[in-house]
């Protein structure tokens, strides 16, 4: 259950990269979790509400793509996706490998955000 | 007006680059970090024990960090084997990050990491949220103990699959606990294929010597 941790390092690296926008509020935060970053995804968002009270997040959604495994495949010289975490092996051709190419993810894609109050105060002062 | 922001940045960002730093110091310091990570009871403290006092019989400079929600009763078990040991209260924390390690390497009384051959980090006992967190170790491992189901690394794939080594503790007592030694083998295999899998008793000595000979192996590598 370290998922609070993880939407508390969500919500102070979104509110840094709001600086370059004043005033701008949150409407979306977009992650991308893998397969296997050992993140449950409701957790999260029972998180979510709280962290971002009375932050620039207040009311904003969290959307999350949850990004599967993608392991090289050493025998067929190919990037394979798996279906699940249970068996790291080419569902081609069986070999097990260890070499993960995708599946750890634990990243903020984007943010969508509204300054249309940023836009008019900046009117103002001009 | 609505506007999209990428922003394409890992959400443990502080925690990895504090974590890149730290495996900057270790390297250049020469000593080899390992952070061992497992259920509550599995027999870390155990195993850590037996580890700290037969590097030190050969030899050896070590020293253990060790984590725990409450108490310092572990750091008093470890510290009965003559090496170094401090202590990280979490105080409900789930897990040990970055940070935690740096506080607790400065002003360590003692202990520089210049003056270490191996240093042990025991994580807080838990299979999942530790597997989140780089502590810059050279090796991660993976405890297990015959006590526990042989399923465990199909339940906890995240862990098994991130750990550079696998140990299977309280071997003495495989078989009054009905330990199905070729499943459990085959399930760590089936996460992390091709991992190192030690077989191990901390009271007996059963598996040591390999356990040993794996530590200096990996810290005469010249990576380090």
């Amino acid at each position: 259950m370290h998922e609070l941790s993880i939407v508390s390092s969500i919500v102070d690296t979104v509110t840094e990269s709001l600086a370059a926008y004043p005033g701008a509020r949150v409407q979306e935060v977009r992650l991308r979790i893998g397969a296997l970053a050992s993140v449950v995804v409701d957790s999260l968002e029972f998180c979510w509400g709280i962290a971002i009270e009375g932050t620039a997040l207040e009311g904003s959604r969290l959307v999350v793509t949850t990004v599967p495994v993608v392991m090289h495949c050493a025998a067929c010289d190919a990037d394979v996706e798996l279906d699940g975490v249970q068996s790291f092996r080419c569902p081609r051709c069986g070999e097990p490998s260890s070499d993960l190419r995708q599946g750890r993810e634990l990243e903020i894609d984007s943010i969508e955000i509204d300054d249309e109050i940023a836009t008019e105060t900046a009117g103002v002062k001009a | 007006m609505t506007r999209i922001v990428e922003l394409r940045q890992g959400i443990l960002k502080k925690n990895d680059e504090l974590a890149r730093g730290l495996r900057e110091r270790y390297g250049a310091a020469g000593v080899l970090v390992l952070n061992l990570v497992s259920s509550p009871g599995t027999g870390k403290t155990a195993f850590l024990e037996r580890t700290l006092r037969e590097l030190r019989a050969g030899g050896a400079r070590a020293a253990a960090l060790v984590g725990d929600l409450e108490t310092d009763n572990d750091a008093r078990r470890l510290a009965a084997s003559g090496a170094p040991v401090r202590q990280i209260n979490t105080h409900g924390i789930c897990h040990l990050d970055a940070e935690m390690i740096d506080r607790h390497l400065i002003g360590w009384e003692g202990v520089e990491l210049g003056g270490l051959d191996y240093l042990f980090i025991e994580n807080v006992g838990n299979l999942v949220c530790p597997s989140s967190y780089d502590l810059g170790e050279k090796i991660r491992v993976a405890l297990l103990s015959v006590t526990e189901g042989e399923d465990k690394p199909l339940k906890y794939p995240t862990l098994f699959n991130s750990a550079d080594a696998a140990v299977i503790t309280k071997i003495d007592i495989a078989e009054p606990c009905g330990f199905d030694r070729a499943t459990a083998l085959g399930n760590i295999q089936e996460i992390r294929p091709g991992i190192r899998i030690f077989e191990t008793s901390a009271k007996t000595g059963a598996g040591m010597a390999e356990w040993l000979e794996y530590l200096s192996e990996a810290r005469g590598q010249k990576e380090l």
